[in-house]
């Protein structure tokens, strides 16, 4: 029985696409729970080399060197707030998908929301304005001479 | 509400508008690629490591005056670049250049200066990018601005030409002479 030549390469292909995927998991861990916080980790770091990848999937050196050292600390024990500390004393706020919140990036972390309830203030301001105007009565714009002057109008004087 | 300030709220869009673009045209011309160093103000980090002659390193072997502190390596075209300048610096001999070879191999390193000649006092083996990592280094050619007490003052990240030294580092290094005690 012969393979039909079609389907080799595909078949060729799968021999091989494990050994790309398992770039990351070189490590070896004491547990489980070692091994979940190195991938936790270095999904959460940013990659200084290649901008917008984080350390896992990033080929770049640095990028290999601080994998590295994420497992050196995990296997000496650090924690993940010492690891934290580690990278952002050396690289600084870049190295976080997600900053810090401090007084200087406050307005990074609720900018949005800022905006959001701005927005939706002037709609409600707009909305209500337009309801205010089809229900006001005609009179309340009068002033007190129109409206004795309406009365006695109404009133047939 | 009168009629003056109903009017005035349509201009607030416009303004927001004009804004954003100010902060967009801006944007056109900052290089996302060359990231602040936390370092700087800082004092060196701490290392005891060898020189690629195999010689024994560390912080007390470091100028006691405003050196350079430029990350290379072999394999960097971009060093070959700036490598004329730093060694213009070399000869004048006013400051210093202090080297490390970062992420290479000694014997290609020695190689290398042999080939193109020497700018560095002498320059730290960093084989690991472990000392790189201290150093908050992404990737050769990056160069330090060391002031005499050992403290980090600039951070330049690729090519360390002619013209960024006479625009950048030398009004950088008379600005620390103008402020500091120490040279």
């Amino acid at each position: 029985m012969t393979l039909p030549r079609i389907l080799l390469p595909p078949l060729l292909f799968l021999l091989v696409a494990p050994v790309g995927f398992a770039q990351v998991d070189a490590f070896a861990f004491d547990n489980d729970g070692q091994q979940q916080r190195f991938r936790r980790l270095s999904n959460e770091f940013r990659c200084p080399m290649c901008q917008n990848a984080n350390l896992t999937g990033s080929t770049g050196g640095v990028a290999e060197d601080l994998r590295r050292e994420i497992h050196r600390m995990i296997l000496a024990g650090n924690t993940d707030t010492e690891i934290e500390q580690f990278m952002f004393e050396r690289y600084g706020d870049f190295i976080f998908y997600r900053p810090r919140l401090r007084p200087d990036t406050v307005l990074l972390w609720f900018g949005p929301m800022l905006f959001l309830l701005l927005g939706a203030w002037a709609g409600w301001r707009i909305l209500r304005r337009a309801d205010n105007r089809e229900k006001q009565p005609l009179a309340a714009e009068l002033d007190a001479g129109e409206r004795e002057k309406l009365r006695r109008l109404l009133d047939n004087e | 509400m009168n009629q003056s300030a109903q009017k005035r709220i349509f201009f607030i869009p416009a303004a927001a508008f004009l804004l954003l673009a100010v902060f967009l045209w801006r944007g056109l011309y900052l290089d996302p690629t060359e990231l602040p160093s936390v370092l700087i103000d800082k004092p060196m980090p701490e290392f005891a490591m060898t020189t690629v002659e195999n010689q024994p390193v560390g912080n007390a072997d470091l100028p006691e005056q405003v050196f350079l502190l430029n990350v290379w390596g072999s394999y960097c075209l971009p060093c070959l670049v700036e490598h004329p300048t730093l060694m213009r610096l070399s000869e004048e001999g006013e400051f210093p250049v202090v080297g490390v070879n970062y992420k290479d191999r000694r014997q290609l390193a020695l190689d290398w200066l042999e080939r193109n000649g020497n700018p560095f006092a002498y320059s730290v083996l960093d084989e690991q990018g472990r000392f790189g990592i201290d150093l908050g280094v992404y990737g050769a050619p990056e160069t330090f601005l060391v002031d005499g007490g050992g403290v980090i003052r600039y951070r330049h990240v690729g090519v360390l030409d002619e013209s960024v030294w006479r625009d950048v580092f030398a009004p950088a290094i008379d600005e620390l002479r103008a402020a500091g005690p120490r040279p």
